[in-house]
Formats: C-alpha cells, sequence, structure tokens
C-alpha cells in the first residue's frame, strides 16, 4: 500500500542547512519513519510561523507532506524546547554532539524507535543534571550496542581469557579491549583502567536508573570519553565535529586541559 | 582552432557556465541560461560586469579593526569621531551592518566576525574573527559588547560562547532581546519566544 501523501510524526531535529533564500533542510529523527529529511519553506524569515519551532534540538510534532524529492514541513508545533540546553553554552554543546552522533551513525528511512526514545531521554537529561557528560557516554554506548557495535569488555578480544582487574588497553580497531599479554607494540592502543571497564560495562547492560546513580570523578570521565570517542571514531571512519565544540567551550571556563581528540583544535584565544 | 566534441558547447561557453556553477543557489540550468544571455547582451555590458567583479576583488579589503568590507582602512565607521567608541555590537556579517544602521538608533562601532559557531559543520570560533575582536577589548576603552547574532541556535551558541570569553575581563556583555515580531500572530508564536517576550515584557 502506498504512504499516504501526508502525516503526522514527533520527531527531534537534528540538524538544518540553508537552502535557497528562505527555505531550510531539516534532518529530523522522527518516532516511526527514523532519520528523514524535509524542507522547511520560508523559515528564514522573520515572520515565519515554522521558524521557532524546527530549530536543532527541538521536539515537535510535525506534519510532513511528501514532495517529488523530499518531504515538505507542512505544521510544526513544538513539544518540548529544552530551554535549559540552548542558554547554557556546556549542555548545548552536549546536545548538538548527541544530535550529531545519531545523525552520523544512522542512515535515512531506517526505522529506530529505540534510538528516537534514547536520544529524547539524553536531550531530557542534559536539561535537569549537573553530571552532563555520564548521559552523553550512555548515549554512545547504547547507540553503538542498539546497532550492532558492541565492544567487547568482558574478555581479551585476542586470547578469549577473561579480563583481570589490572591495567588492560583499549583498542578500537580491534573491537574492545586487549589483556596486558596480548597487547601488541605497533597497534595503536590506550591503557585502560579496571574502574574505566567497569563503567564501560555499566553503560552496556545496566538501565539508565542505575547509570544515573554512579559517580565517576574527574579523571575517570577524561578516560571515558576518550575511549568511547575513538571508538565512535573508528566505527564511523570520520571524525564528530562537535566533539571540537565540546573541547572549545571547556577552554576559556576550565584553563588548558589537553583536547580529546587528535583533530581538536587549540586556539590562543 | 579549438577542438571541441560535435553537439557540446564551445570552450569559452562552458568554461563560463562552469564558473557561474560555482555561486551560491545556481544550478547547471541557471548557469546555461546566464551564460547565453551574456552572449546576448551588448560587448560594454559584459565588459562593465566583468570590470565591476575585479574592482569588487582589488579595491576592497576588511576593515582592520571591525573587520568589515571597506574600500579603506579604517572604513567609514571606525574612522567616524562622531562614534561612541565605548559600545560594539558584534553581527555575523556585514549586511547586518546595513541592517542596524538602518535603525539610525546606534551610535557605536560594529565588529563582524564573519560566520557564526556551528559545531555539526565544523565551523568553531577559530574559524571567526574572535580574536580580532578579543585583541579590540583589550586596548581597554571598550565598555559594552552589544552580541547582534541572529537569534537561533547558532547566533545564540556564538553570543554566550563570546560571553564566556569577555565577561571576566570586566566588561558588559549584553544581546539583543528577543520577542514577537511586528505584524505576527500571537496564536503561532513558538514557547522560546513567547517566554522570552514574556520575561523581558516591558511598560506600556
Amino acid at each position: 500500500m502506498p504512504r499516504p501523501r501526508v502525516s503526522t510524526t514527533p520527531a527531534i531535529v537534528l540538524r538544518q542547512r540553508k537552502l535557497g533564500d528562505a527555505d531550510k533542510i531539516l534532518t529530523l529523527f522522527t518516532a516511526n519513519r527514523g532519520k528523514l529529511e524535509a524542507v522547511a519553506k520560508g523559515v528564514r524569515r522573520s515572520r515565519s510561523k515554522l521558524a521557532g519551532h524546527v530549530e536543532p534540538l527541538s521536539h515537535a510534532t510535525f506534519q510532513l507532506a511528501q514532495g517529488r524529492s523530499l518531504f515538505i514541513v507542512t505544521q510544526a508545533e513544538t513539544v518540548e524546547s529544552f530551554t535549559p540546553i540552548r542558554d547554557d553554552l556546556d549542555r548545548l554543546s552536549r546536545g548538538l554532539y548527541a544530535c550529531e552522533i545519531l545523525d552520523r551513525f544512522t542512515e535515512t528511512g531506517e526505522e529506530h524507535f529505540e534510538l528516537y526514545r534514547l536520544l529524547l531521554d539524553t536531550l531530557r537529561r542534559l536539561s535537569v543534571r549537573d553530571d552532563i557528560d555520564t548521559p552523553v557516554r550512555y548515549l554512545e554506548m547504547q547507540t553503538l550496542d542498539v546497532l550492532g557495535y558492541r565492544p567487547e569488555l568482558d574478555e581479551c578480544v585476542t586470547c578469549r581469557k577473561q579480563l583481570a582487574a589490572v591495567t588492560n588497553y583499549w583498542t578500537a580497531a580491534a573491537g574492545g579491549v586487549l589483556c596486558p599479554n596480548c597487547r601488541p607494540g605497533e597497534l595503536s592502543v590506550r591503557p585502560v583502567s579496571p574502574n574505566a571497564i567497569k563503567v564501560l560495562r555499566m553503560l552496556l547492560h545496566a538501565r539508565w536508573s542505575d547509570v544515573e546513580r554512579i559517580t565517576i570523578d574527574p579523571d575517570l570521565a577524561v578516560e571515558l570519553e576518550r575511549a568511547l570517542l575513538e571508538y565512535v571514531r573508528w566505527v564511523l571512519e570520520r571524525d564528530v565535529r562537535s566533539a571540537a565544540f565540546i573541547d572549545a567551550v571547556r577552554r576559556p571556563r576550565r584553563g588548558a586541559r589537553p583536547p580529546v581528540g587528535p583533530v581538536a583544535r587549540i586556539a590562543d584565544a | 582552432m579549438n577542438q571541441h566534441p560535435q553537439g557540446a558547447a564551445p570552450p569559452p561557453v562552458s568554461r563560463l557556465i562552469d564558473e557561474f556553477h560555482k555561486l551560491p543557489g545556481i544550478g547547471p540550468k541557471s548557469a546555461q541560461r546566464l551564460t547565453y544571455h551574456m552572449l546576448r547582451i551588448p560587448p560594454e555590458d559584459a565588459i562593465a560586469l566583468a570590470q565591476a567583479i575585479i574592482e569588487l576583488k582589488e579595491r576592497t579589503v576588511l576593515c582592520s579593526i571591525c573587520q568589515n568590507v571597506t574600500e579603506t582602512d579604517p572604513c567609514g565607521i571606525c574612522s567616524d569621531d562622531g562614534r561612541d567608541r565605548t559600545l560594539i555590537c558584534v553581527v555575523e556579517e556585514p549586511l547586518d551592518i546595513l541592517a542596524v544602521e538602518r535603525t539610525r538608533g546606534f551610535h557605536g562601532l560594529y565588529h563582524v566576525l564573519h560566520g557564526v559557531i556551528s559545531p555539526m559543520d565544523g565551523v568553531g570560533p577559530d574559524d571567526l574573527k574572535v580574536k580580532e575582536l578579543l585583541e579590540r577589548v583589550r586596548g581597554g576603552s571598550v565598555r559594552e559588547i552589544i552580541m547582534a547574532t541572529n537569534p537561533n541556535l547558532e547566533g545564540e551558541a556564538t553570543s554566550m560562547y563570546i560571553s564566556r570569553l569577555m565577561t571576566p575581563m570586566g566588561l558588559r556583555v549584553t544581546r539583543l532581546a528577543r520577542g514577537l515580531p511586528m505584524g505576527s500572530d500571537l496564536e503561532y508564536a513558538d514557547d522560546v519566544t513567547l517566554s522570552r517576550a514574556l520575561e523581558n515584557r516591558q511598560d506600556v
């Protein structure tokens, strides 16, 4: 049966790009149709009725009409605008990163209700929590798991022996953790502490209600951030651009902290 | 004589088509139409257009103070003694200066960022004229920075970032008020705009 020409769906706006003089193309993550692109006409004019409802990070109900090649937004009404995220540079950088992760990991037209829920929950968590990094780590790990890229955290990826509670080695290229005996010199590996492995396992297996109760000290947070970002980059075979923005907003407030990845830039600002 | 495949446009024509096609908003069909239009117009009109493009590139520079596009450096606004040097209005693009000037309500100086922070497109603070703004402010005579970036996610992110840099330097950083546009309809207002309009309500 052909799809109806007009349909209504809740969606989160992942990003938008300009089209022509006054239009924008939105990338929407919808509840029941996965990711899709839709044209929002006239939203760059100041009197547009749509403009305020189609900003990135908005959760809104969209009425979409099937155009010749793209969908066309005929109506949009905000459900949640996540104002606390928009009003705070740190929360905003994490929110945009979360959207970019889902944008990069999914193809248009694949249905992913689980990931839609995950993104929505992540944005809600980013709106209220003091610790804004753990929700992002949870999103990264859960996305990897849902899409079949779950890292191996229990056994050494080479010798298949149970990992001991010592410093092991994290390798994105081999898909998980190497024990000290198997660590080959030529592979790019980074040490991973027993605590980090514990938290990574929780991120993978535990429910959020358990994850949200753990406290992660700053050093461990950095270790987790680097390990997961490296893994995500390796799976995507490309950089996640908004990771550099997270570094950029950290800089002016907390002074110099080394950037997380090889592509993060250091400014003299 | 130049050889070109039968049925294809001669090289000078296809070269101009390619050049037009590089312009924003010009697709292959528009590029062809513009090129064949150029063939039909009098030679002096075509030369005038070419000359205008050359002059644009040769006779304009960025003002070393405000980064606006100008023929003289410093630009007319920066060298005008009648303007308030303690106020800097920060805008995204040179065209925004024209919009603010049209109001005739602002008598300070400007600073053009030439873009806006757009994390997902890989545009960070280092790709904008933020360093130049910091240099200006370090001079010490500036009292207030007015952020006049667009009221969308990227414009707001840019404002917040600059505020985070400048506020510790003892500067007042403000941004343009958000509210309902003239001639609009409450019923269609989004909640972000409406709640900001309520927060910043004014006595009638």
